[in-house]
């Protein structure tokens, strides 16, 4: 497995789906612990690869180059460096999370474990591929599980919420496949001179040609591909479809949605369009930080003004990525890196976040804030990590939260003063919608309904506990992670700043 | 011309390049007789045309790496790398049609007659097609579209009894004689400006330069009334979802792929062979490109308000054809090879669905979208399997049908009709909200109390099965196929 790492992490869950679709339908202990056998897999081999990475040098590492298919220089071109290798942890670890968090489903256990493997295949082969082509159909590939995931086992309104994330997932796809359509015909191949999916050879624009050499055919290619990816983010005005899908989703799904789908819509600003527009991502760094100002704050708003707890995490999403764009759009190191390593930490944190809500709307079966109160003396193990979890989505000193979004504020300070100004507030109005839910949710007097909800269980501990020590220890020793990416980070910066 | 003096009589060299065409309509013959001389004791017809169509289909496919264009029947009927490819193609589609048949109640329910023939028209009209993939000549042109359309019409009647299926065979063929007649007109209209009845000697005088453009793009707007009508072409496709809906629903599914490839055939060959050297002097690429985008988007906005699935895939099927017509805008090369790939591709997927709809309903004798809640676990198997026909038909990867539609967005991009790329992706994005209908209905949606699995014969699982796995592997591992697809366009006559 040493050798082919990318793929085993991409295609062992795949594997275990389809072993799961031998597994009778009965037995569904069997399915559970295959399915969790083919997460923990690509777990093991995303400590491996923890371990192996090369954090001093920019080149790619554990790279896998095969022909696919000829006749079009499609490519099985497989590989990561900084930018993804922090992302492919974070798949695999919150996969393997979920399907435990998911332990409770008793409705077509063995379609949603086995969807639920193809998801991960997805969202790890989007992360590993430099082949554009490869990267598409992976990106897409992860649409058909979740739209079966949501619509299938969702709430009451999932075949909206479902149709919704597709359509407009699609919408925003189907514009990328015209801009790797017009990047193909655009790049040559340096050495045989064919056109090529090759994303490395796409980022050298000396490859480039043709339309590639029209500023405003660049311009285009940029906003189709940044639509695309705004989609995913979401950015303002695109994110409507995030709170449906998110309130629908079962615990374990809007976990994925939120800790690595969102990531996927920076991810490919990052990997994509920067490195290969670089001209257009130096124009659009206004443009960008007006957008990730307008998430922050309107994400913010939006979550104060909910009554359902899981609407307002998903709407807390919104706010947190908009901390990712306002860091991109900075383009210097302590930005950068912020960005990035805000990715990681919101998908730790909301993670913990919605397997709280799912603990506790597993209880309850609702999740008004306000049908609650004093909920600390009921429970109180659960109260204190859901107030862990609450803390470090505030960005308490001490999480990790914290540290990335000081870096993010700290890099966008230098470039762009007074949007960063009016960023920091929706720091405040964070503070004051999670703390306005913790008051509502856990103090006051106590709400006699539940007086006989059970705290928290082992297993919904054993999901919340790695997860929480995860964002404590990067809270003290950021480090850890941030060596991953630093160096592909910076010359990321220096590609872009030219 | 025709002259008789000069005419090649056919000769055992000619049978032997025509062998799958033979085999048809041997199988044609020998089912008709078979059925009479075995007392109307349907298997005996069944087992010939499966028989036969299995035997063209082998022979179909050892004779796909042609090297060189025969002319064969009097120059009026060629075989070259396109028309070996579209056998290939009908046969398969024979194949599978003939296998679903004999277990859909529609055909072969209690009360049904003439159950044998039913088999032995299917062998006819694949012969049919084949030929009309294979005319290089005005007269053949017209017969083999005839030949085709004749037989279509007794199929879509095929249910006498049923009033919808009666009105679905008048009716089609009255858009027919209707579109034909005008086809007809153009057709000698051409013979007039150029005085050739061959698809070669009409270049020949269009290079030649000697044909007024007005005269062209009339004579072309003729033809294209006939042929678009048989393609389902907007604003000549009136006809598809009624038909579609009143005939059996296997007849549907024939219809829906092999009459259109054929027709797309016919297309190629007229347009490619005549055309080309003149394609830039007139307005054919704008055009073909305002047809293409009417053609998908009515096809997709009409299949989002439809609640009957046939009538979906009816539309789905139309918008298809806009999709087509993108890549033969330019008459390139690139164009054909992915218009090829494509229709081989559309062929599996859309046959595929068609089959779901016979199979489930044979238990369910509905067709309507709230009648399938819940199929999806009342009968699994055939469902998982329509869902790989739906996504690949949205154009989803992992499957055939998304690199079928890269290969035509690819050629447009590359031919830089960026206007054009974009409605159609945008469409693609529409498509999925009704094919997306279906599979809320099979999965989402609850099946009513006490309703009981839905359970589909073997052999119809079977055969579905012989439409998604390859709809799943070309989806991964598509090389092959393009490239059997690029060999039979490097072997095209008179190009």
């Amino acid at each position: 497995m040493a050798d082919h790492i990318l793929s085993w992490m991409t295609f062992f869950p795949v594997i275990g789906a389809a072993a799961i679709a031998f597994v009778p339908r009965e037995r569904s202990e069997v399915i559970k612990t295959i399915a969790a056998a083919a997460a923990f897999v690509p777990l093991v081999l995303a400590v491996q690869l923890f371990i192996n990475f090369d954090r001093g040098i920019t080149d790619l590492q554990f790279v896998e180059h095969y022909t696919w298919i000829k006749s079009f220089n499609i490519e099985y071109f497989m590989g990561v460096d900084g930018l993804s290798v922090p992302m492919v942890l974070l798949t695999a670890f919150l996969s393997f999370i979920c399907i435990i968090a998911s332990w409770k489903i008793d409705k077509a256990v063995k379609g949603y474990f086995a969807l639920f493997l193809l998801l991960e295949a997805g969202m790890m082969g989007v992360f590993c591929s430099l082949d554009f082509f490869l990267f598409y159909v992976f990106w897409e590939v992860m649409l058909l599980p979740m739209y079966f995931l949501i619509g299938i086992w969702g709430g009451p309104r999932k075949e909206y919420a479902a149709i919704k994330f597709f359509l407009y997932t699609l919408a925003g796809s189907v514009l990328m496949l015209l801009a790797m359509i017009a990047f193909y015909y655009n790049v040559t191949d340096p050495v045989t001179g064919d056109h090529t999916f090759n994303m490395v050879h796409m980022m050298d624009q000396a490859n480039h040609g043709g339309l590639l050499n029209v500023n405003s055919a660049r311009f285009l290619i940029w906003m189709g591909l940044f639509i695309g990816f705004a989609i995913k983010v979401p950015v303002f005005p695109f994110h409507t479809w995030l709170p449906d899908a998110h309130v629908e989703a079962p615990t374990a799904v809007s976990v994925i949605l939120a800790g690595v789908l969102l990531k996927m819509g920076t991810y490919g600003i990052l990997r994509i369009s920067y490195p290969i527009l670089p001209d257009q991502a130096a124009a659009f760094m206004i443009p960008m930080a007006v957008l990730g100002v307008i998430n922050i704050l309107y994400g913010a708003f939006c979550a104060m003004a909910q009554t359902d707890m899981k609407k307002l995490v998903a709407y807390s999403s919104v706010s947190h990525m908009g901390y990712v764009l306002l860091g991109m759009a900075a383009m210097n190191e302590t930005g950068m890196n912020g960005a990035v390593f805000q990715m990681f930490n919101h998908g730790c944190i909301t993670a913990m976040m919605f397997l709280c809500v799912g603990v506790i709307y597993d209880r309850a079966h609702h999740r008004e804030i306000n049908g609650f109160g004093g909920l600390m003396t009921q429970m109180p193990l659960y109260g204190s990590v859901f107030s862990f979890a609450l803390f470090a989505a505030v960005g308490l000193p001490g999480l990790s939260g914290f540290i990335s979004e000081a870096w993010v504020f700290m890099g966008s300070f230098q470039v762009h003063r007074t949007l960063t100004i009016i960023a920091a507030l929706g720091i405040v109005i964070g503070a004051a919608y999670v703390l306005w839910m913790l008051q509502r949710v856990f103090l006051g007097p106590k709400n006699d309904k539940y007086d006989s909800l059970p705290d928290i269980s082992a297993r919904e501990m054993f999901t919340l506990v790695p997860i929480g020590v995860i964002v404590l220890v990067l809270g003290i020793r950021p480090m850890i992670v941030v060596d991953l990416m630093k160096t592909s980070l910076n010359h990321l910066i220096k590609v872009v700043s030219g | 011309m025709l002259n008789v003096e000069t005419l090649n009589l056919p000769n055992w060299a000619d049978a032997r390049a025509f062998v799958p065409e033979l085999v048809m309509f041997g199988a044609f013959l020998a089912a008709l007789l078979g059925d009479i001389i075995a007392k109307r004791r349907p298997w005996v017809p069944f087992a010939i045309v499966l028989f036969g169509a299995v035997t063209a289909l082998s022979y179909a496919v050892a004779g796909l790496d042609i090297q060189a264009p025969a002319k064969i029947l009097g120059d009026m009927v060629v075989v070259d790398g396109m028309s070996s490819f579209f056998r290939m193609l009908f046969a398969l589609t024979a194949v599978v049609t003939v296998l679903f048949s004999w277990k859909s109640e529609e055909i072969m329910g209690p009360g049904r007659e003439h159950k044998g023939e039913f088999y032995a028209l299917i062998a006819l009209m694949t012969g049919g097609m084949m030929v009309m993939a294979e005319s290089t000549d005005l007269i053949m042109l017209y017969l083999s579209m005839e030949l085709v359309s004749l037989t279509s019409y007794v199929m879509a009647g095929w249910m006498r009894g049923s009033l919808r299926s009666t009105e679905a065979s008048l009716k089609y063929m009255i858009f027919g004689a209707m579109s034909s007649g005008i086809m007809l007109f153009g057709l000698s209209l051409i013979f007039g400006l150029t005085g050739s009845m061959t698809f070669e000697g009409i270049r020949a005088a269009l290079s030649a330069g000697t044909v007024d453009p007005l005269a062209l793009l009339t004579v072309t707007v003729l033809v294209l009334a006939g042929l678009g009508y048989k393609i389902a072409m907007v604003p000549f496709h009136f006809w598809a979802p009624d038909v579609y809906e009143g005939s059996p629903t296997p007849v549907a599914a024939f219809f829906s792929v092999g009459p259109k490839a054929a027709g797309f055939a016919l297309m190629i060959r007229f347009f490619y062979t005549t055309l080309q050297p003149v394609v830039d002097q007139f307005d054919w690429p704008l055009m073909i490109a305002v047809l293409s985008v009417i053609t998908m988007t009515v096809g997709n906005l009409s299949a989002v308000r439809q609640t009957n699935v046939k009538r979906i895939l009816a539309y789905s099927s139309i918008a298809h054809v806009g999709y087509l017509l993108m890549a033969f805008l330019m008459l390139t090369e690139q164009g054909l090879q992915a218009i090829l790939f494509y229709l081989f591709v559309y062929t599996l997927m859309n046959l595929g669905a068609f089959l779901f709809v016979t199979a489930v309903n044979n238990s369910l004798k509905s067709e309507h979208l709230a009648d399938y809640a819940g199929l999806g676990f009342r009968s699994p198997w055939a469902s998982v399997m329509m869902m790989i026909f739906l996504f690949s038909l949205t154009g989803v990867p992992p499957f055939a049908g998304f690199i079928g539609k890269f290969y035509l967005f690819a050629e447009v991009m590359r031919r830089e009709w960026y206007w054009l790329a974009i409605v159609g992706v945008l469409n693609s994005v529409v498509s999925l909200y009704y094919y997306m209908k279906i599979a809320r209905a099979l999965y989402f949606d609850k099946a009513p109390e006490g309703a009981g699995a839905v359970p589909v014969p073997a052999l119809q699982i079977f055969a579905m099965a012989l439409l998604a796995v390859p709809t799943l592997l070309l989806g991964v591992m598509w090389g092959p196929l393009k490239g059997v697809a690029d060999r039979a366009v490097a072997v095209i006559a008179g190009l």
